[in-house]
């Protein structure tokens, strides 16, 4: 028999009332350290180090005070949680706290025992990334060799201590023509799921854009591909796309809103509304060290700052889809235009976004320049000789 | 390691004869603090209303589908062959969307 019964009745009193405003999701990033170099990884440029990260006492009151709260999945990402020797002991306060668990991994660091452990604690769902179906591109892409047959590994034995599988598949233009042969290696896995998660342009990604934006004729082949595949894969795998927003017609809903349905917390604690939040300069963020995470979720300053849609300007003030996307992306509106109030540029309704749709289209016809390798100070080193052709700056 | 061993190669169909269970890495659970019962899957939160979580609860991989039409035709008053037809449409859906053991009959 599975865990199908509904939750022990006892567990209702002791929720706070207040969760009928709480996040559906908690991202925690346990470390930033990672033995992946991915050049679009979304963690900032400046990564944190290893001895200011939260200790195991702190990430286990973070999962019960989400818990509390109200939060119902939380997902363990990083830089890479399994280099975290106590993340058996953080994924059972997680369960405790009634979550529904997700570890976001790249599997090169984790053996069977350690992954069964895992599982026996009550891991729900392995989220496993790969970089690529050609094993050497895959090595190129994360600087790091062997990688795909681990995660072949990792796959499997997921499957076997009976977890939820996701391949977790990051598109850009160095892979985009495999995204056929990588529905087909999840199938392949076992997985019930699989992401085709086009690049996002922050962070690394925004310093590595000309090497990774895909031309709008390869995105347009590989969303048909995924349409075709959804047709014919339906009842096998889940297929869920992201779409790079320079070539869309309307901004992404950021988030679900800003500060609407998810929190993240850095591995020093940080409480942000996305995980990019930081990159808005004039923002201050609490922390779990200093105050509770319901308070920080209700009242913090980061978090009210742009929640809901009076902060709104034009176009997005008066505009009927102002619910629906929310005006797109805070971060990138910030690092665009310098005012994170404006529309985000992708959407078509924003004065740059011509533009900025531009730049696109030049930079994904030019030859690729090599990567930024993500690594400590691997930014600092080369951000002042990498191309930023941002428009309006 | 070779792979294919856990590949899913063809479409379930769920019918009265299925015994569905619900999978391990999913979990039906009340929601107290949004006053609603909620089932957790990877990525996915789904808000089955009270004749879905009726027939969620029911789905412990030893009643067969038509058992369970017969139960809620009896605690619904409605006709079996119509209260059948939606918990096959409801649980083909879930079948598709990978969370929900679909508990086919073996063949003899």
């Amino acid at each position: 028999m599975n865990e199908v019964t509904p939750v022990e009745q006892s567990a209702v009193a002791a929720v706070d009332p207040s969760c009928a405003r709480a996040p559906v999701g908690m991202l925690c990033e346990l470390t930033h350290r990672c033995p992946l170099q991915c050049p679009y990884c979304s963690n900032p440029t400046d990564l944190e180090r290893v001895a200011t990260e939260l200790t195991t006492e702190e990430w286990q009151s973070v999962m019960r005070q989400a818990g509390e709260l109200g939060i119902l999945q939380v997902h363990l990402s990083g830089g890479e949680p399994t280099v975290r020797k106590d993340l058996e002991e953080i994924l059972e306060a997680a369960v405790k706290a009634g979550l529904y668990t997700n570890l976001i991994t790249a599997g090169v660091t984790i053996n069977r025992e350690r992954l069964m452990k895992l599982a026996e604690i009550g891991l729900d769902h392995v989220q496993l990334s790969i970089q690529d179906v050609d094993s050497e591109n895959a090595d190129r892409i994360s600087a790091y060799k062997g990688g795909l047959a681990k995660k072949i590994e990792v796959s499997q034995w997921t499957k076997e201590a009976g977890m939820a599988l996701t391949i977790n598949a990051p598109i850009h233009r160095q892979n985009i023509h495999n995204v056929p042969r990588m529905i087909e290696f999840a199938i392949e896995c076992g997985a019930g799921r699989i992401e085709i998660a086009h690049v996002q342009y922050y962070a690394w990604a925004l310093l590595n854009r000309g090497s990774l934006m895909p031309t709008r004729e390869s995105f347009m082949t590989a969303a048909k591909q995924v349409e075709e595949a959804r047709e014919k894969y339906k009842g096998i795998i889940v297929i869920d796309m992201v779409v790079p927003d320079y070539y869309a017609k309307f901004p992404k809903p950021c988030m679900g809103g800003w500060a609407k349905q998810i929190l993240n917390v850095t591995p020093q604690g940080r409480v942000l509304p996305c995980h990019a939040a930081e990159s808005i300069t004039h923002l201050t963020f609490d922390n779990v060290k200093d105050r509770p995470l319901a308070d920080i979720w209700l009242n913090g300053d980061a978090f009210n700052k742009y929640r809901g849609t009076e902060w709104m300007k034009e176009p997005c003030r008066t505009c009927p889809r102002k619910e629906i996307d929310f005006g797109g992306c805070r971060c990138q509106a910030f690092a665009l235009t310098g005012d994170a109030t404006n529309t985000d540029p992708a959407c078509s309704l924003s004065p740059m976004h011509d533009e900025w749709a531009k730049v696109a289209e030049v930079e994904s016809h030019s030859t690729p320049p090599d990567f930024i390798y993500r690594r400590v100070g691997g930014a600092k080193v080369t951000v002042g000789g990498a191309k930023e052709p941002v428009p309006g700056e | 390691m070779s792979i294919g061993q856990y590949a899913k190669r063809e479409r379930t169909m769920i019918t009265g004869d299925c015994r569905p269970s619900i999978p391990r890495f999913v979990k039906l659970r009340h929601d107290a603090g949004r006053g609603r019962w909620i089932l957790l899957a990877p990525e996915r939160v789904f808000n089955p209303d009270e004749i879905a979580v009726s027939v969620l609860q029911k789905c412990d991989g030893v009643r067969s589908v038509s058992d369970i039409a017969a139960i809620l035709a009896d605690d619904y008053q409605a006709p079996v062959d119509v209260i059948l037809k939606d918990i096959i449409d409801m649980l083909q859906d879930l079948s598709d969307k990978g969370v929900l053991n679909a508990g086919e009959p073996t063949n003899s």
